[in-house]
Parts: C-alpha cells; sequence; structure tokens
C-alpha cells in the first residue's frame, strides 16, 4: 500500500492508503476527496484530475507529456506544482506523497 | 402461428437494418425530427463504426460512431482540427457569423490565449458568486406557472430560465433580455427557414447585438468591476485589449454555447423522468440523487449531437484511412449510447458510480468552458422544482414532444405538461 497526502483548498488534511499502481485521481475519487472529479476517466483529456504536487515530491515523478501539458495550460490557477492526478501512477518510490486539491475544477 | 412467437431479431425489424450499409446517411435531419436515428447508430457501431457516406445534404464525410474512436480524434487536435477556414466544428461548413473568432473553432496556439481569457469567468469560485441569484430567478419563474392547466414546458420554463440566466450571466438589460435569445437563434439558424434570409441579413442582426454590446462594455470599462461576464472580459488584462470582432465573437460563444444545450437539458429530464417512472419514484424518494442526475441527464440528452473536425494530414482511424481535407464527424449521440463504454447505455439512470463519464461536453482542449456552469443551472432547476413539487409523477408529459429537425442541436421546439396540484 501506499500512503497519499491531501491537502484540501480550506486547510483540511487527510491521510488515504491505496494499492500500487493506482493513479493519484483514482486514489481523491476513491476517497471522495473534494475537489478532484476525474471526469474523463482517466484519459488525459479534461484536466478535472489538476492538483498541485508539493515541491519535494516534483521530481520524482515522470515528466508531463504533451497531451497533459496542452491541458495544463488551459487549467485555472496554474502553478509550479500543477499535474494531472490521473498521470501520475503511484508506486513505491512515492509512497508518502503531498498534494494540494483546489476549490473545485471545470 | 400468432406473429408475436416468431423469433424475429430485433435488429431485422428496424428499417436501419434494411438498407445497405453504404447507403446509412445519419445526418439526415429528418431522423432527429422523427427519433429514428438510434437503429443507424446501433448499426454503424456493430458493423462500421468509423463510416464514410459519399452523398449527404452536407457533402460527404466519415461517421466515428464509438466512444473510444470519438476520444482519440478529440486528443490529437493537431490531426483533427476546428478551425473554421478549414470548415469548422459543425457538419455544415461554417458560415459567416460564425466566421467571427470564435476559440471554439480555432486550433493552438490562438485557442489557447482566447480560451484562457475567458474560462476564469466559469470558474468555481464565481459560480458560487452567481448561485444566489439564479436559484431566486428560478424560483420566481416556477412559481408563476399554471399549475393543474397544460403548458408548454419548452417556452414556459427551458427558454424562459435560459434566457433569464443569460441575462444573469451578462447583467443584462432585464426588460431587453429575450434579445439574447434572439441573437443566439440568429447565430446558428440555417438561411431561408424563417429567422435569417440570408448572410446579409444575418450579419446586420450580429451588428445590433455588437452594438449593445458595446455599450455595455463602455459603461462597464469605467465603473467598478463586478462578477458579470461583460465587466470582467473589460477589467481582466488578457481580454482588455481585445478587438471589437473579437469581443463580438466570445460574447456570441457564450451565448449560443449555453443557450440550446442547457434548453433541452431543462426539456430532456422531465422528459427522461416521465418515460422512466421508477426513476422518478427514486428521485422524489432520495433528492440528494439530483447531484449524479444532473450528469445524467445531459449524457441521455446529448444536446449537441455531434461535433466535425476536419483532417489536417492523412491518418488512419478505427482501420480506416482518413485523408487530407476530409470531414470528420464525432456523433457524441452514438458514443454515449456505446455499449463498450457505458454500461446499460439505453437506460437513463440517476444514480450511476461514473456519471460524468460520457461524450456531451467534448473531451480534450475544446472541452465545454461551460460544463459546470450548465449543471449548476440544470441542479438548481430540478432543486427548486422538488421543493414545491416533490410527487413522483407530478409533472407529467402530455402526448408526444415535437423534435428539432436537425443533426446538430438535439433539442424540442415544444412539450406539452401538466403539473397535478
Ligand atoms: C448542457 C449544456 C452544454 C452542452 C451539452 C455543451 C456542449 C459543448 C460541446 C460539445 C463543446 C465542444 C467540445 C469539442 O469541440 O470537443 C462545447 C464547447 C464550448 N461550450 Fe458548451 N455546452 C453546454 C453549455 C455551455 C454553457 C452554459 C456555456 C457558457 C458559458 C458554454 C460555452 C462553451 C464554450 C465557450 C465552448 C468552447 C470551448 C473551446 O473550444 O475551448 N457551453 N460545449
Ligand atoms: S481524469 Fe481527465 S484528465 Fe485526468
Amino acid at each position: 500500500m501506499i500512503k497519499v497526502t491531501f491537502i484540501e483548498h480550506n486547510g483540511t488534511v487527510r491521510s488515504v492508503e491505496v494499492a500500487d499502481g493506482t493513479s493519484l485521481m483514482e486514489a481523491a475519487v476513491g476517497n471522495l476527496i473534494p475537489g478532484i472529479d476525474g471526469d474523463c476517466g482517466g484519459c488525459c483529456a479534461c484536466a478535472t484530475c489538476h492538483l498541485f504536487i508539493e515541491p519535494e515530491w516534483l521530481d520524482k515523478l515522470v515528466p508531463a507529456e504533451d497531451m497533459e501539458k496542452s491541458l495544463l495550460e488551459l487549467a485555472e490557477c496554474v502553478g509550479p506544482g500543477s499535474r494531472l492526478g490521473c498521470q501520475i501512477k503511484l508506486s513505491q518510490s512515492l509512497d508518502g506523497i503531498v498534494a494540494r486539491t483546489p476549490l473545485g475544477q471545470h | 402461428m400468432n406473429a408475436a412467437y416468431t423469433a424475429v431479431p430485433q435488429e431485422q425489424k428496424n428499417p436501419a437494418y434494411a438498407i445497405p450499409l453504404e447507403d446509412i446517411d445519419v445526418s439526415d435531419p429528418e431522423l432527429y425530427r422523427s427519433n429514428t436515428m438510434w437503429g443507424y447508430f446501433e448499426r454503424l457501431r456493430r458493423e462500421d463504426p468509423v463510416h464514410y457516406c459519399a452523398k449527404s445534404l452536407f457533402g460527404p464525410y466519415w461517421s466515428v460512431t464509438k466512444y473510444k474512436d470519438i476520444m482519440q480524434v478529440e486528443t490529437l487536435p493537431g490531426i483533427y482540427s476546428s478551425d473554421s477556414r478549414r470548415g469548422g466544428v459543425t457538419i455544415l461548413d461554417s458560415n459567416t457569423a460564425v466566421q467571427l473568432p470564435m476559440f471554439i473553432q480555432m486550433d493552438p496556439p490562438q485557442h489557447d490565449e482566447h480560451r484562457k481569457a475567458v474560462s476564469p469567468i466559469v470558474a468555481p469560485e464565481n459560480l458560487a458568486r452567481m448561485e444566489g441569484i439564479i436559484r431566486r430567478r428560478t424560483g420566481e419563474a416556477l412559481d408563476s406557472l399554471p399549475v393543474g392547466r397544460e403548458f408548454n414546458w419548452v417556452d414556459k420554463v427551458s427558454i424562459n430560465l435560459t434566457t433569464q440566466m443569460l441575462a444573469t450571466l451578462f447583467d443584462f438589460p432585464w426588460e431587453d433580455r429575450s434579445k439574447l435569445t434572439y441573437w443566439s437563434d440568429a447565430t446558428v439558424a440555417l438561411p431561408g427557414e424563417g429567422l435569417v434570409d440570408s448572410e446579409e441579413h444575418r450579419m446586420q442582426i450580429m451588428g445590433e447585438c455588437a452594438a449593445y454590446m458595446t455599450r455595455l462594455w463602455n459603461e462597464r470599462v469605467n465603473a467598478e468591476p463586478r462578477s458579470d461576464l461583460i465587466s470582467m472580459m473589460a477589467h481582466d488584462a488578457r481580454t482588455r485589449n481585445m478587438t471589437p470582432e473579437e469581443f463580438l465573437g466570445n460574447v456570441l460563444l457564450l451565448i449560443v454555447g449555453g443557450n440550446d444545450t442547457t434548453r433541452s437539458s431543462m426539456t430532456g429530464g422531465v422528459l427522461a423522468l416521465n418515460e422512466n417512472p421508477e426513476q422518478y419514484a427514486k428521485l422524489c424518494a432520495n433528492p440528494a440523487l439530483v447531484a449524479s442526475m444532473i450528469p445524467e441527464i445531459v449524457r441521455w440528452q446529448t444536446p449537441l449531437s455531434h461535433m466535425r473536425r476536419t483532417a489536417t494530414e492523412d491518418t488512419v482511424l478505427g482501420g480506416k484511412n482518413i485523408r487530407k481535407g476530409d470531414k470528420v464527424v464525432m456523433w457524441y449521440v452514438s458514443g454515449n449510447r456505446d455499449e463498450e463504454a457505458i454500461e446499460n447505455p439505453n437506460n437513463f439512470i440517476i444514480d450511476r458510480a461514473r456519471p460524468r463519464q460520457h461524450l456531451s461536453f467534448g473531451f480534450g482542449i475544446h472541452r465545454c468552458v461551460g460544463n459546470r456552469l450548465a449543471e449548476m443551472q440544470i441542479r438548481i432547476l430540478w432543486e427548486e422544482v422538488l421543493k414545491r413539487w416533490p410527487k413522483p409523477g407530478q409533472i407529467k408529459v402530455i402526448g408526444a414532444p415535437e423534435r428539432v429537425a436537425s443533426p446538430f442541436i438535439k433539442g424540442y421546439e415544444s412539450m406539452q405538461v401538466r403539473i397535478d396540484a
């Protein structure tokens, strides 16, 4: 199991445990973390799984591919830690990862 | 021998299976007026998911009918272009009104610049700010309905509320609000079919719209920033310096985008619940299901039957060779009924596990920017309806609705209902 901590828009902190291979979007949606929708089911086609990865975890991630980059380009309030949760597959090396979630998606 | 007992497979009774495959033309507007397109799409999904039609009202075109193939087209905007100069986003090649700069029919990088400027207007924070006033006005409209008497839901509720909501979004002078619907209808009307006589006539109407909106812009650019769309565009660094054409293009896109689509969802919801009384009962027993019912209504209705793209290079889709310049039509109305992507797709189920996994808003970089706004409007309508009329079947559809004859806008001309006291 891999531990993931979500810090919500309003400061609420919640940690969940999910299986190896789960995406960050699935970890959020599956545990009813507010602010992450995942409308396209993880096809990298909607950007409703936009979240912010805490700086210390950023360079442990596989870099974003072109489609993720174009969608992030259009998302709201993008910052240095912005990623699409569905494109981040969790594995042992990401055990303990921390992500902030936005107020909502659109 | 009783005919009812001879097992004729469903597909052989359907006229969609009686013609040669290559003759199938799902763009025929009559199919949508009579609501008989379903069988043709079912057959295409099974036998020829990416289908070439050589002759139609709109010229030759490809039909993409499966969910996963539509997703592929949506996510390759470099190969499948939305650019108005190549033909735009509907099966009918673009008209003069829509030659205005609208980002729905632009490709990156231009598309991205325009979209980024408009998108914050419909961000969650702003929607929350608009919710109260939309709710109050929705309530007032419902309170004025003639309970106990037969009336047309399309006029009295769907058109009335979408017009009011557009006026609220633009903070548009209330007494003139029917102009918004008029401009929207004139933008998409086919010349000679009542509303506009010619492309010149259309441009004249657009001119009136531009003059009116420019006046509002000028008033607001010099006033304190407020949360309506025009004030936001007038004060945002990214939109402040738009050309007059860009301003008109964006305004019309927002009006048109949210008009017919939300309107037909507001009608479609009542129809779907009437056709599925057990779902109506489920909803009344647990009104919290409104949350998952709203996306299901949008899927079930599919307010835009398709979006179109034009191939920028030779490519392969679902095993078919698409040539540069070919017209490629993504039939959302078919993808939303694809049993390989959606469980029991032909059923209206208000408590689906993943209700937002549907194609009605498109996907990829052009995915509907107003999708959360649309959902909010329809959600408020149903929350307010259930407060007033909480019993299953209390809003009754009387007779069959009259449907729009169009392969693009999937909606209703009229639908008679009666609300029982
Ligand atoms: C149920 C209601 C609605 C439906 C079904 C709908 C559907 C769609 C679809 C299918 C697209 C194009 C996706 C593509 O090309 O891949 C789109 C784009 C768009 N819609 Fe909506 N829409 C709805 C409501 C609204 C509302 C309320 C607004 C107003 C804010 C709006 C504004 C837009 C805009 C501006 C675009 C262009 C986005 C872009 O090209 O990047 N829509 N919509
Ligand atoms: S879930 Fe749609 S892009 Fe991540």
